[in-house]
């Protein structure tokens, strides 16, 4: 496959890149920090698409992968001592692991009756890691801080984790794009535009879905104990914020739920809305509910969201936004 | 013998949907399915293709028994189907919808031997102009057309089709019973259920009679359309129908 002919391959690896490259040469902190988080949420938003734009299942419990990842890389690093290069795949292996389980368990269900499953998920997470001795239960866990001499310092783990970050969401992107544009994604696209019609061309629905699902995983558990390294201390509160699951799923609908680009777009634009709606006076104590109206709003208006919404209109951009 | 329905039945609560139906059925042949409304047929073809298990009896493809498989694992065995109520993958292009067909059928093909396969089908079908369209933008004559692209491009070797010439004109008529045929000479065996009787009349070699889940009548298209029964089926007891046909009014 010559993904590198097509813009809609690199064109998003190239807006990653250029984000990520511009700290780094600028060297400030200020927009190190703005970028990270934006990423983040860019790496969320386009690890959900597999799962939300690709195969049509709405789930709660994005975060739960997130969550439960950066737990098993804190406790490597914390307790075990481990490095970050190990703690980090692990994290995401084992995010993987969890969505293979519950893939088999709860992906039966259809529609609602997914979604639904997945917010007992998150909870049930939520509940496990308060109550999980070795997790430090309620309190969490925290990194010592001469963990970090390895690294150069606290001031040089953070810029590690930064370009650890950017490295990782290339790799999504590129995971995405060969995801959606290969015959395994064709087969995810027919089961969310009808799964009895899929199967009965003879499409195995249930072990497709499941990879989706795990791939999805794996990338929020990477993402997590980053996240959490970075931090140098992990709480339940912190790692399991459904909010942020509903958060990322307003972010796929807002870019464009489906496309490569969309999480791309609609992780960073909603990132810098809601960094300017916290400064802002009138809405800082209610941004979640600016995310509400503003979900509200796509599915009724621009269902296709930003990119969606750009290719319906000017069909010349559909060579070039995938 | 392609396929062999050995005494199926099937209920829904009290309703005996099929009872005891068999069909033997050999290569290279249509069969016309026939029966008024809520006969069974849509059912007896979900049966068949693995949406429900049957409660009694046996079926058997290409001479292995097939009872109970997922009809997945039935299409990579090479029976393909149309839906009743054309079920397009909207979001997906027409050359995508049929690709999946390709994909994941009997053939397991690529993506680029798909695309190749899928343009050869819309040719065939005479959807190649539209290839491009989302499918959700196509018309129901064109959609039928589509599911009928589908099931082609999986290479099937057993090709049910469900009403493919419901709510079409009589010219897509005419142009829809050619393709089911040149289908046919490409050796694929076909049942197709229908309601337009001068069409499967004159396509099926033979015919069977579903009312009520009951296996009514069975053979060649002559034999059924003058069988008793069958007009009963259709019009209510003949002597009565003569009766009030000479009902002075």
């Amino acid at each position: 496959m010559n993904a590198w002919n097509k813009p809609g391959f690199w064109l998003p690896l190239a807006l990653v890149l250029a984000a990520g490259a511009w700290p780094l040469i600028t060297g400030r902190e200020a927009t190190r920090e703005v970028i990270f988080t934006a990423l983040i949420s860019v790496a969320l938003a386009s690890s959900l698409n597999i799962l939300l734009g690709y195969t049509g299942y709405v789930s709660f419990g994005h975060i739960v992968f997130f969550g439960l990842g950066a737990y098993v890389g804190f406790y490597m690093m914390s307790a075990l001592d481990l490095p970050l290069y190990l703690a980090a795949p692990a994290g995401g292996l084992s995010a993987g692991f969890l969505a293979f389980l519950l893939g088999k368990a709860i992906l039966r269900l259809r529609g609602a009756y997914f979604a639904l499953a997945t917010i007992g998920v998150n909870e049930a997470a939520r509940a496990f890691v308060n109550n999980f001795d070795p997790f430090g239960g309620p309190i969490g866990m925290r990194l010592n801080f001469r963990f970090y001499d390895a690294y150069g310092g606290a001031a040089r783990a953070l810029w590690t984790t930064f370009v650890a970050l950017v490295v990782l969401t290339l790799i999504l992107l590129a995971v995405s794009y060969l995801v959606k544009s290969s015959k395994f994604g064709l087969s995810l696209q027919a089961i969310r535009e009808n799964e009895d019609a899929a199967q009965v061309m003879g499409v195995f629905a249930p072990s497709a879905k499941t990879w989706a699902f795990v791939i999805s995983a794996i990338f929020p558990g990477i993402i997590g104990v980053l996240f959490f390294f970075k931090n140098g201390n992990i709480e339940p509160g912190d790692a399991f914020r459904l909010h942020l699951s509903i958060e990322t799923i307003v972010m796929v609908m807002l870019g464009g739920q489906g496309t490569v680009l969309g999480p791309l777009l609609g992780g960073a634009g909603y990132q810098r809305l809601r960094g300017t709606l916290l400064v802002t006076p009138l809405f800082k104590d209610i941004q979640l509910t600016v995310a509400g109206v503003l979900l509200l709003v796509i599915i009724l208006f621009v269902p296709g969201g930003v990119v969606g919404w750009l290719r319906s209109r000017f069909p010349v951009l559909r060579r070039v936004l995938e | 013998m392609i396929l062999q329905v050995q005494g199926v039945s099937k209920r829904f609560g009290g309703l005996q949907a099929l009872s005891r139906i068999t069909i033997d059925l050999p290569e290279g042949q249509i069969l016309g399915l026939i029966g008024p409304n809520g006969a069974g047929k849509t059912t007896l073809f979900n049966v068949i293709n693995g949406i429900y298990a049957p409660d009694e009896g046996s079926i058997s493809f290409l001479g292995q028994s097939v009872s109970g498989w997922p009809p997945q694992r039935l299409a990579k065995a090479g029976m393909a189907r149309t839906h009743q109520i054309v079920q397009p993958l909207n979001e997906l292009s027409v050359r995508e919808n049929v690709m999946v067909g390709a994909c994941f059928g009997r053939e397991d093909h690529g993506l680029a031997d798909a695309a190749r396969i899928a343009d050869e089908v819309l040719d065939f079908v005479g959807l190649k102009a539209g290839a491009d369209q989302l499918a959700g933008s196509l018309n129901v004559a064109e959609k039928k057309r589509l599911e009928l692209a589908r099931a082609v491009a999986s290479r099937p070797h057993l090709l049910l089709l469900d009403e493919v010439l419901a709510g079409l004109n009589p010219a897509e008529i005419t142009a829809m019973i050619q393709i089911v045929r040149q289908i046919r000479d490409r050796g694929v065996t076909i049942i197709m259920i229908e309601h337009v009787m001068h069409a499967v009349m004159n396509v099926s070699e033979r015919i069977i009679v579903l009312d009520y889940g009951v296996q009514l009548a069975e053979g060649s298209p002559a034999e059924v359309s003058k069988d008793p029964k069958v007009i009963e089926a259709y019009l209510g007891d003949p002597k009565l129908a003569k009766k009030l046909a000479q009902r002075p009014v």
